[in-house]
């Protein structure tokens, strides 16, 4: 017998709006099966996955429905060494995978800013790394995928069901229930990473280090003091590195594949107000600039501090205080540069608070229908939520990243306008045919997918009407 | 759905009409309101900013006949409300009416009227939407009380003490939905110089309809559960519940 369904409270990791629904933990893929074979258009009938809860806004929400937490589906079914690749369940975290891969001389071949994000997780929301220059999103090392959807389960890819497969990559949890993957692995022959790290004074310099040598690194990163104005806008710390390989390691200094991330430090209880203010980021933001050496080759870090430095402090999320706060990451084509320099600059006037932001080149885009990377630009800064003005700030800048061509990451998104989702991401219709055709009741549902009205059922019935 | 920064997609209310819920729904509008449910008891108020409302952007503006003094029906507009949005991300509770204070001219009859009008019926229409709230998971309730509820004084007798009945209802509710999904804001104004209030002095601090709608949009950004308009009338009535009442019956406003 499953339990039935707990009440709960979910919010994303920026802790914004959160909303209640049935939960419930599957423990096998069967059961998965079961839970959205129950699911129907009627009220409390929607379903949705949800992972460790790492979407900044809304996306692993679903009010009124029933959320399949789907950590328990965490085994790994297969790890081919021979030819590099791995079957797991959707639920298994990256950071449990890292400690079985790594040892074992592989790594996930993209990896994004959190190891603590599911497979499954993962793959909907196509996430990228400091690699997506040379190697792309995720999706372009899925090679299988189970989905489970609203009519029945699918075996995606190595041929078969390619648009499925593509609806998925990216579709943020609303084509069904991803419960395994089969993904190709990095053989790497070390845990380490060999970095670089050089000051940028400033926007056009920080701009034209990280495209001028696109490449020469398999990693590379740009993190911007998104508080400096006038002639420092922009100016930032660009850390780009590689894998490193054996002779790069000190002589006698142990397994070479030895891999350890730890969590140091996790904030106790959530503070009652945001510590997270203008003086309190400048503040840093100044210290961690003036820290940063000019310039620095050849470091050697680990894979948990180069890839993964706030996974370092467990809950950092709640340090924002009790309103939370959002992601806004867009990427903009080449060419338009002034698009990521007005942005910059409205924040910066604006003085809203904001840790480091992070600035990258993507290369190609991949094949998911709603996909976020694309050819280009691409910024992303945290902004503490209830300031005044926040919601016409922040729709200003929607327009200079769509009329540039560019588009939001949805995965980060707690209040896009709906209506420039079309033209954000142009190929929607295909992506819609695919959930129409797999659920055109619109069993699967998210917050996310009806604040910008995504879905198999889009448009077509509101929630409750069949009631 | 209500967003990242609390703004809403869909909206009833009731008491649409008013010059409070006017301003407030303009201001929405603006930012990402796209369905309307106006109720009252005045259709051609209501389809006059029903209309306002489609020119400034909302694409489904549509009214609906409510008398909160009809307990007996609130189930059903609340069911009727929840089915014309499919879902109701925000509910503003707007309706009341000053009514008389003047010893003279109150009965019994009138006492009472005036007691469902700005309390039962409110806080009936509150409950009966809460639960379509609460089976959506989500959502927010505005709820308009008035500082005449923080102590009640001579010169607004009944409707002061039915909007300390309904503030009481609303922060008890607010507390009995925790966890729920769903939450409640009291606005407690001062003096508004609204249709209401026309005709009558006005007191120190009045405010303006669009005064109180931007205090309520900024509630629902920063996610308070209390908010008073002006400001300074909660330092003020933090003293004005202590004044002696020898001293608060001979109080001018």
């Amino acid at each position: 017998m499953r339990p039935a369904p707990r009440s709960e409270l979910l919010a994303g990791w920026g802790r914004a709006a959160p909303t209640a629904a049935g939960v419930v933990r599957p423990r096998t893929c069967a059961e998965v099966e079961e839970i959205v074979a129950e699911g129907g258009a009627r009220r409390g009938g929607h379903r949705l996955a949800r992972g460790l809860g790492r979407s900044y806004g809304d996306a692993a929400q679903c009010g009124g429905g029933v959320v399949l937490d789907c950590t328990a589906l965490d085994a790994i079914l297969e790890l081919d060494e021979r030819e590099g690749r791995l079957r797991a369940e959707a639920g298994a975290s990256l950071d449990s995978l890292l400690k079985v891969l790594v040892p074992r001389g592989f790594f996930v071949p993209v990896t994004p800013g959190t190891r603590f994000v599911t497979l499954g997780g993962a793959i909907a929301s196509d996430v990228h790394g400091k690699n997506h220059h040379v190697d792309g999103s995720l999706g372009a090392y899925v090679e299988h995928l189970r989905l489970v959807t609203a009519s029945g389960s699918v075996s995606c890819g190595g041929g078969e069901h390619e648009e499925e497969l593509a609806a998925t990559l990216g579709g943020m949890g609303l084509t069904g229930v991803i419960t395994e993957a089969t993904l190709r692995l990095l053989p790497i022959t070390t845990s380490r990473m060999i970095v670089d790290t050089e000051r940028a004074p400033d926007l056009d310099a920080c701009m034209s280090l990280l495209s001028e040598e696109q490449g020469r690194y398999h990693y590379s990163v740009a993190w911007i003091d998104a508080l400096a104005t006038g002639r420092r806008l922009g100016r930032a710390v660009l850390t780009r590195g590689d894998h490193a390989v054996v002779s790069d390691l000190p002589a006698g200094g142990g397994d070479p594949l030895a891999y350890e991330a730890r969590q140091r430090f996790s904030v106790p209880l959530p503070p009652p107000v945001s510590l997270l203010n203008p003086l309190s980021v400048a503040a840093f933001n100044e210290m961690w600039f003036r820290k940063a050496p000019r310039r620095r080759l050849g470091k050697l870090e680990s894979i948990a501090a180069f890839f993964h430095p706030l996974d370092g402090v467990g809950r950092w999320n709640v340090l924002y205080g009790p309103r939370g706060f959002t992601q806004y990451q867009f990427v903009v084509p080449f060419g338009a540069e002034a698009a990521v320099r007005t942005v910059l600059e409205r924040l910066s006037a604006a003085r809203v608070a904001s840790f480091l932001a992070v600035l990258k080149c993507f290369g190609p885009a991949g094949s998911g229908h709603l996909s976020f990377p694309s050819e280009g630009w691409t910024l992303a800064l945290d902004i503490p939520l209830g300031g005044s003005g926040l919601s016409e700030l922040l729709d200003g800048l929607d327009t200079v990243v769509a009329e540039a061509g560019g588009r939001i990451y949805l995965s980060k998104d707690g209040r896009l306008r709906p209506e420039l989702v079309p033209s954000m991401y142009p190929r929607l219709d295909e992506w819609t045919a695919v959930c129409r055709r797999l659920d055109p009741d619109g069993v699967f549902s998210s917050d996310l997918g009806r604040r910008l009205g995504l879905g198999g059922a889009a448009g077509a019935g509101r929630r409750g009407e069949a009631a | 759905m209500i967003d990242a920064t609390g703004m809403p997609q869909s909206a009833v209310v009731v008491g649409g009409s008013s010059d409070i819920a006017r301003e407030t729904l303009r201001i929405l509008a603006g930012r990402r309101l796209r369905s309307v449910l106006l109720a009252g008891r005045d259709a051609g108020s209501l389809e006059a900013v029903a209309a306002e409302l489609r020119t400034l952007g909302v694409t489904s503006a549509e009214t609906a006949r409510l008398d909160v003094s009809e307990v007996g029906g609130l189930d059903a507009f609340a069911a009727e409300a929840a089915r014309r949005l499919g879902e109701i991300d925000l509910v503003i509770v707007a309706a009341g009416d000053l009514g008389t204070a003047v010893i003279d001219e109150l009965d019994a009859d009138s006492v009472a009227a005036n007691i469902v009008t700005n309390f039962a019926g409110p806080a009936a229409v509150t409950l009966a939407l809460a639960h379509v709230l609460r089976a959506q998971g989500c959502g927010r309730i505005v709820i308009l009380s008035s500082v005449a509820g923080m102590r009640v004084r001579a010169a607004r007798l009944v409707y002061g003490s039915a909007k300390a009945g309904l503030d009481g209802f609303a922060l008890g509710l607010c507390d009995a939905l925790e966890g729920s999904g769903v939450d409640v804001m009291v606005v407690r104004p001062g003096f508004v110089r609204t249709k209401m209030t026309e005709g009558l002095e006005a007191a120190p601090l009045s405010v303006d309809a669009p005064a109180v709608a931007q205090a309520i949009v900024r509630g629902l950004e920063t996610g308070a559960a209390v908010v008073w308009v002006p400001g300074a009338l909660r330092p003020i009535f933090g003293v004005l519940r202590l004044v002696p009442r020898a001293l608060w019956r001979r109080l001018p406003g």
